[in-house]
């Protein structure tokens, strides 16, 4: 049988001040961790939130975002009668749109932040059945009038319901604010496409994108098929959410990198705290472990004992790290999308998934800063050991 | 019967054979014990006396399977322990050997009930059984109503108790004490003193015992002494 845990137990206890050091170590290492990582995956989520698996979205083939393509009227006429597009009361649920970045006063920063603006049919809400308007009302086709997210409405100066703004040599009213459930749609701003075109100058019989309703998830095949053959269009078609994860993924990437690498030059620091701590027990204890050797206890039962008591250690420090990160989740954050160069509200979000991970991280902390320690603790002669006072 | 003269029948129970030890100490050889003979009947207690660094420590150490020897041989109810692997020897240890030592070793985390419950981990007893032996032991020595108590909540003669009853907790072969009443008044070693003495008389237990105490000797049935790393009878 294996040397009790309470002997590990209490000995981490008697040794307090050690212990707390080692752990707060691991507590921030993990806390690190586990905070990039919610960064990266708030991220990833609101943009993959963004796209629904029945939308899909057209392009320009070879544009790498809506920024650089252009769909001219005549394709979306194509679009809108291809197999597989849902139909309504007003006809094919298909939403060309127009996007163009426009800046704005941050509230409580000096400075000003990218914001998207959409100019859409009046369709995009049938399009978009997520998107929910929960202040005012829908813009007026043919209106210099502004629907804006619920992030839009926190974040810029100017830009809440019943005010007017000056952008893109127009003077604009906010008439409506929505909620699109926490996806990139809340950092934007949504007015028709025609008054948007005008504004900007832009050709009145092209647009970047269109995005349409189809009549079930499996229909996107055809919808596809049926695109990619027609010569009338060369186009790229993409599942909305595929389009968004695609987004998503670089900055994604960028953060967890970037977390790993920090968490894992800290959690090097947070291992030889580990080592220090164990270390330091191993001497502190060299009789009593040479007392345990000569009752019988092979060097398996003293590696192992002393391999849990790390791991005791790194579990309470990764376990106060997953805490310490806990209040982050659901707190907003924003930063540029580098594919729209727009800003891009969205929230950490600290999931089991995350916080396991943490744990693991903590855990293989522990055992990397247990082990040698533990060698070193089996191997010491016993007869020599006994008189240590 | 004890002797030293390495003209045992066989029949003993411990028997040490041109026993040496040699340590390197800064290039010099320092010959701690050579070709030292011995044989223990069981049921015997036997002080070893002598001079600080004549090498008792070390004979206990070799006997107890702590320490192995540079020349010679220790056989133990007909087991060779200077043939054995240290795997083996870890678990011949926990089986035969009951050790008291004389800083008393007790684990300072665990209460005097755990401290003695350590030797029966080691065995297959169930939970039940392994308190009842330890309630046994912890009685036997006098500290049935101390077993909660932790090693800092005892004086130094109940701590070298609790250590005695942590060597016959496990009913082993025979007992290792080194230097088992050095650490404590007069009084306390006395009663130290008396216990050993009962565990060889009532219990029919086979005792080694290291000491600087005349009088801690006087209570063994041998005494031998150690000069030069050889036993010499008195």
């Amino acid at each position: 049988m294996a040397i009790p845990l309470v002997y590990n137990v209490r000995s981490l206890r008697a040794r307090w001040s050690s212990t707390v050091v080692a752990v707060l170590g691991i507590a921030g290492t993990v806390g690190v961790f586990v905070a990039m990582l919610s960064l990266a995956r708030g991220f990833e989520a609101t943009l993959v939130a963004s796209g629904s698996a029945r939308n899909a979205i057209v392009r320009r083939a070879g544009a790498t975002s809506e920024m650089d393509s252009s769909v001219m009227l005549e394709q979306v006429r194509v679009i809108e009668d291809a197999p597989g597009v849902e139909r309504g009361a007003a006809g094919p649920l298909v939403s060309p749109e127009v996007v163009v970045i426009a800046s704005f006063p941050l509230k409580g920063r000096d400075t000003e932040g990218n914001a998207q603006v959409r100019g859409v049919s009046p369709k995009a809400l049938a399009v978009r059945p997520t998107v929910k308007i929960v202040a005012g009302r829908v813009f007026q086709p043919g209106l210099t009038e502004l629907l804006v997210g619920r992030n839009v409405a926190a974040s810029y100066v100017g830009l809440e319901l019943g005010k007017t703004v000056r952008f893109g040599g127009g003077t604009w009213t906010v008439v409506g604010v929505f909620d699109s459930g926490g996806t990139a749609y809340d950092s934007e701003l949504w007015c028709d496409f025609s008054v948007l075109r005008q504004v900007y100058q832009r050709p009145q019989n092209m647009f970047q994108s269109a995005t349409a309703r189809l009549t079930s998830p499996d229909a996107l095949t055809t919808f596809k098929d049926a695109l990619t053959a027609d010569p009338r269009v060369t186009v790229q078609i993409d599942r909305e959410i595929d389009y968004y994860a695609k987004q998503s993924r670089q900055l994604t990437t960028l953060i967890t990198v970037l977390g790993t690498i920090v968490a894992v030059v800290m959690g090097i620091g947070a291992v030889f705290g580990a080592l220090n701590t164990m270390y330091s027990a191993v001497a502190e204890r060299s009789r009593e472990i040479a007392t345990l050797r000569a009752l019988g206890f092979g060097s398996g039962s003293i590696v192992a004992s002393f391999v849990v008591e790390a791991l005791c250690i790194a579990f309470v420090g990764g376990l106060l790290g997953c805490l310490a990160v806990l209040p982050l989740n659901g707190l907003t954050t924003g930063t540029i999308n580098w594919q729209t160069f727009s800003h891009l509200a969205f929230a950490f979000q600290v999931t089991p998934v995350l916080l396991t991970w943490g744990l693991v991280f903590a855990l293989l902390m522990g055992l990397v800063g247990g082990v040698p320690p533990a060698i070193r603790a089996s191997r010491a002669r016993i007869a020599v050991a006994l008189r240590e006072l | 019967m004890v002797r030293i003269d390495g003209r045992g029948d066989g029949s003993s129970l411990i028997r040490a054979r041109g026993l040496g030890k040699t340590y390197q100490r800064g290039g010099e050889e320092i010959h701690v014990l050579q070709g030292l003979n011995l044989d223990v009947d069981a049921g015997d207690f036997v002080a070893f006396m002598g001079p600080s660094g004549s090498g008792k420590t070390t004979l206990l150490n070799l006997l107890g399977g702590l320490d192995v020897p540079s020349a010679g041989s220790v056989t133990v109810g007909g087991d060779e322990i200077t043939r054995m692997s240290t795997r083996k020897l870890t678990a011949w240890r926990a089986r035969h050997v009951g050790f008291v030592f004389q800083m008393y070793n007790l684990i300072p985390v665990l209460t005097a009930f755990q401290n003695v419950e350590l030797p029966l981990l080691l065995t297959r007893l169930s939970k039940t059984d392994r308190r009842r032996h330890v309630e046994t032991a912890l009685t036997v020595v006098g500290l049935g109503d101390r077993m909660h108590h932790y090693p800092r909540q005892l004086s130094g003669g109940q701590e070298q108790r609790v250590g005695i009853a942590r060597a016959i907790v496990a009913d082993p072969t025979f007992l290792l004490c080194d230097e088992p009443t050095g650490d404590l008044d007069r009084k306390s070693a006395d009663e130290v003193l008396e216990l050993v003495d009962r565990l060889v008389r009532d219990h029919g237990k086979t005792v080694l015992m290291v000491t600087h105490d005349p009088l801690a000797a006087a209570r063994a049935r041998v005494v031998l002494h150690l000069e030069k790393g050889v036993l010499v009878d008195t």
